[in-house]
């Protein structure tokens, strides 16, 4: 489903962040240092990390933010040329980013803005998009799954939504979207334990054979809930380590220093 | 600093204004007269603006004085019903006076089933059957002696719509006062007069239109894009409110986008009145509007909610003046901007505060989303407070929209463009969000999608220009060509 061969990457000149023109102190440091990564169809893989390894930066270079610069290396997802791929068609393939920090976009209805992303993605698949009436239906046994409130549905997309309320927001679209490769980023940050244990029984409604999963996490617990094929240790911009479930069991008894310890062993 | 001698512009207005006189002697009172020519006086020694006075720093008026402009003829034949439908808003049972180039148009006006305790009529008739109504407040609230095209107006508004309600009354369906403007180098002159009785209530809005001069129009929605010599409107309405009197007041401005257009609308409340403003401005070549309100009774509140729209290389400049003058009163303002292209846009929001006015609670805020990077907004709050018990807050921003917001939107597989659209759609959701009327609120989210199309596509504005360009000369004769070229590209 996914394959990742000595992905390369560094912060770009990008437009988002910063002020135009001015120098950052990251500008041009590479961050990925050459990633090989298969995730086959169905599995569901962890990337664990410390701060500053990698993590969202190999997140968001799958999803297509253009504040990074591959440099070297190829992603092909399905055979398919990734990086190629403008960020709405990757979505429309089937790539969804549960984002870390999800936007808030004042003025712009969450059913709304979730319908128009949801026919987007239809029309792609030359399926027939729905009317309100439908995608209300359509949406209602999600929205139970993760406990959104149909309020929540008339609101401004995240604004106002607590930590909680905003990830399971990501979590919801996923269920309606049904992607093929989704990509959770930190989903567990800022989580309490409630709000975690609705988010990760959401992920794992829509575990099947057809959907690949790879969790970003920094915290072991989400994987209590969230339990992995395959468990990837980033440090510095390269998966120095991989292993099954019990990977992500040692790293918390263990601490990442002990896998920098195990690299300069090396 | 004083211009002793009027330029030549200055006396082409004044040769026309004396042959006017002389038509009009029959038909108008000897108190109009006067007022009339005492305006023309105020105009002759003022002369048109300049970038020198504070309040036009920043808006150059000579690509209009600069201009012949002809005065418009007003025939109602030159367009029919069907072709004012786009600038309609649908209402069961519309009350609507229209005025084509500022003279009333019986045959196209819908004013046989008014409401009971409301007039509609135009000031012609207001002044044959009942000309006495209207001598305490006509030309008296907005102030011809220190701005010319006040005074220019009252000079020569040939017509206009007398808007009045009896006490207590309260209206539902909102009064529709439509000025059209034919194209042609035309300049026309709508005057507007509201007298709200105590406590009534009441909605207008007053839209300023553009359509072609043949009496064909485009494609509904479609603002025309320009053909031959562009139209001037110099309007002015006095808005005036009785104790406790409740009075919406929606504008559209949507000539076409290479007119001219300088309004002025003069409000006065009485205590515990409440007035609403509601101003849509989707562009010209240059397009000043100014909104005073005087707080002239305690206990009024008022509230001013502008949308501005400009694009190509048009200018969009709004002033408002809240004058609190007695104690106890509220202002809420809040403007928004859309630039796109080389548009520049100017902000100036006065709040003056006199010395007893106590408990004043004045908030004002001004938003401009600059689309391009070479658009361009100057905004400045000013405010003058004299009392020393009081709430005044201003806030201003200026930005572009929010990267992080487009990428959100395309991560979910919404493309940049139509991404784009949600979010200039959903920063100006907050002032159309406020129209009470339901269908006139759907209508200018229409005119709004119709005309941010207009600005960033560029072939569409190069086949008006084409189309302006090719039109030939008419009558009008143009000194600086380059610079009213420039604005004819818009």
């Amino acid at each position: 489903m996914l394959e990742i061969t000595n992905l390369h990457a560094r912060v770009g000149d990008g437009p988002s962040t910063g002020a135009r023109g001015a120098l950052s102190a990251v500008e041009g440091r590479e961050i990925l240092r050459g990633i090989d990564l298969k995730v086959g169809t169905g599995e569901v893989h962890a990337i664990m990390g410390p701060n500053g390894s990698g993590k969202s930066t190999l997140a968001g270079v799958l999803a297509g933010r253009s504040e990074y610069v591959v440099t070297a290396g190829s992603v092909l997802y399905e055979g398919r040329d990734l990086l190629a791929m403008a960020p709405e068609d990757r979505a429309r393939e089937g790539v969804f980013l549960a984002f870390q920090y999800p936007v808030e976009l004042p003025g712009v209805n969450n059913a709304y803005f979730l319908k128009a992303a949801l026919n987007a993605v239809r029309r792609h698949r030359g399926e027939e998009e729905l009317d309100a009436i439908d995608f209300m239906a359509l949406v209602r046994d999600r929205m139970k799954l993760l406990e959104i409130d149909p309020s929540m549905l008339n609101r401004p997309v995240n604004e106002g939504f607590s930590g909680g309320e905003k990830k399971r927001n990501e979590i919801f679209q996923m269920a309606v979207l049904e992607p093929r490769l989704a990509i959770l980023d930190e989903t567990d940050s800022g989580l309490d334990i409630d709000a975690l244990k609705i988010v990760a029984s959401g992920v794992n409604a829509l575990r099947s054979p057809e959907r690949s999963t790879i969790v970003v996490t920094h915290y072991q617990r989400l994987l209590n809930y969230i339990v992995p094929d395959y468990v990837h240790v980033l440090s510095e911009g390269r998966i120095v380590k991989s292993g099954g479930k019990d990977l992500a069991l040692e790293l918390e008894e263990k601490g990442y220093g002990w896998i920098e310890q195990e690299e300069v062993s090396r | 600093m004083c211009i002793l001698m009027p330029t030549t512009d200055i006396n082409r207005y004044v040769a026309e204004f004396e042959r006017l006189q002389q038509a009009r002697v029959a038909d108008e009172p000897a108190w109009l007269r006067t007022i009339r020519e005492q305006a023309l006086a105020r105009f002759t020694a003022l002369g048109f603006p300049t970038t020198r006075q504070e309040e036009w720093r920043f808006t150059n008026v000579s690509p209009i004085a600069d201009r012949v402009f002809r005065l418009a003829a007003g025939s109602e034949d030159r367009v029919d019903s069907e072709n004012l439908a786009p600038f309609r808003f649908a209402a069961a049972e519309p009350v609507e006076i229209v005025f084509m180039n500022g003279r009333f148009a019986p045959a196209l006006s819908s004013l046989d089933a008014l409401p009971a305790g409301v007039s509609v009529r135009s000031l012609a008739d207001v002044l044959s059957d009942d000309p006495d109504r209207i001598v305490p407040h006509f030309g008296r609230h907005a102030a011809f002696e220190d701005q010319p095209f006040v005074a220019l107006n009252t000079a020569f508004a040939s017509d206009g719509a007398v808007v009045e309600t009896t006490p207590d009354v309260v209206v539902t369906r909102p009064i529709h006062i439509l000025f059209v403007a034919a194209r042609g180098g035309e300049v026309s002159y709508p005057r507007v007069l509201v007298l709200a009785g105590r406590n009534s209530q009441l909605q207008i809005v007053e839209s300023h239109v553009g359509v072609r001069a043949n009496g064909r129009h485009g494609r509904a929605g479609i603002r025309d894009q320009g053909s031959g010599a562009p139209s001037f409107t110099d309007a002015v309405s006095e808005i005036v409110l009785g104790d406790g009197a409740v009075v919406d007041h929606y504008r559209v401005q949507r000539e076409a986008t290479d007119s001219f257009h300088v309004s002025t609308t003069q409000v006065r409340l009485a205590h515990s009145s409440t007035f609403s403003s509601h101003a849509f401005s989707f562009g010209g070549a240059i397009v000043r509007n100014d909104v005073n309100v005087l707080l002239a009774g305690e206990g009024g509140d008022c509230t001013l909610n502008g949308l501005y729209l400009a694009g190509g290389s048009q200018l969009v400049d709004n002033h408002t003046v809240i004058d609190h003058a007695q104690p106890h009163c509220g202002s809420h303002e809040i403007y928004k901007g859309i630039l796109d292209g080389r548009a520049r846009a100017v902000f100036n929001g006065k709040i003056l505060v006199r010395p007893d006015a106590q408990k004043t609670d004045a908030k004002q805020t001004n938003k401009t989303l600059l689309l391009s990077d070479d658009a361009q907004i100057n905004t400045k709050p000013q405010l003058q407070i004299f009392a020393n018990d009081v709430k005044c807050t201003h806030g201003a921003t200026i930005g572009q929209l929010s990267a992080d917001a487009l990428f959100y939107l395309q991560a979910r597989g919404i493309d940049r463009a139509t991404a784009q659209q949600m979010l200039v759609r959903a920063f100006a959701g907050d002032i159309t969000g406020r129209v009470k009327i339901g269908a006139l609120r759907e209508h200018l989210d229409d005119v709004l999608l119709t005309t941010l199309a207009t600005q960033s596509n560029p072939a569409r504005r190069s086949a008006g220009a084409a189309e302006a360009k090719g039109a030939g000369s008419h009558n009008s004769k143009v000194r600086g060509e380059e610079a009213c070229e420039v604005e004819a590209e818009a």
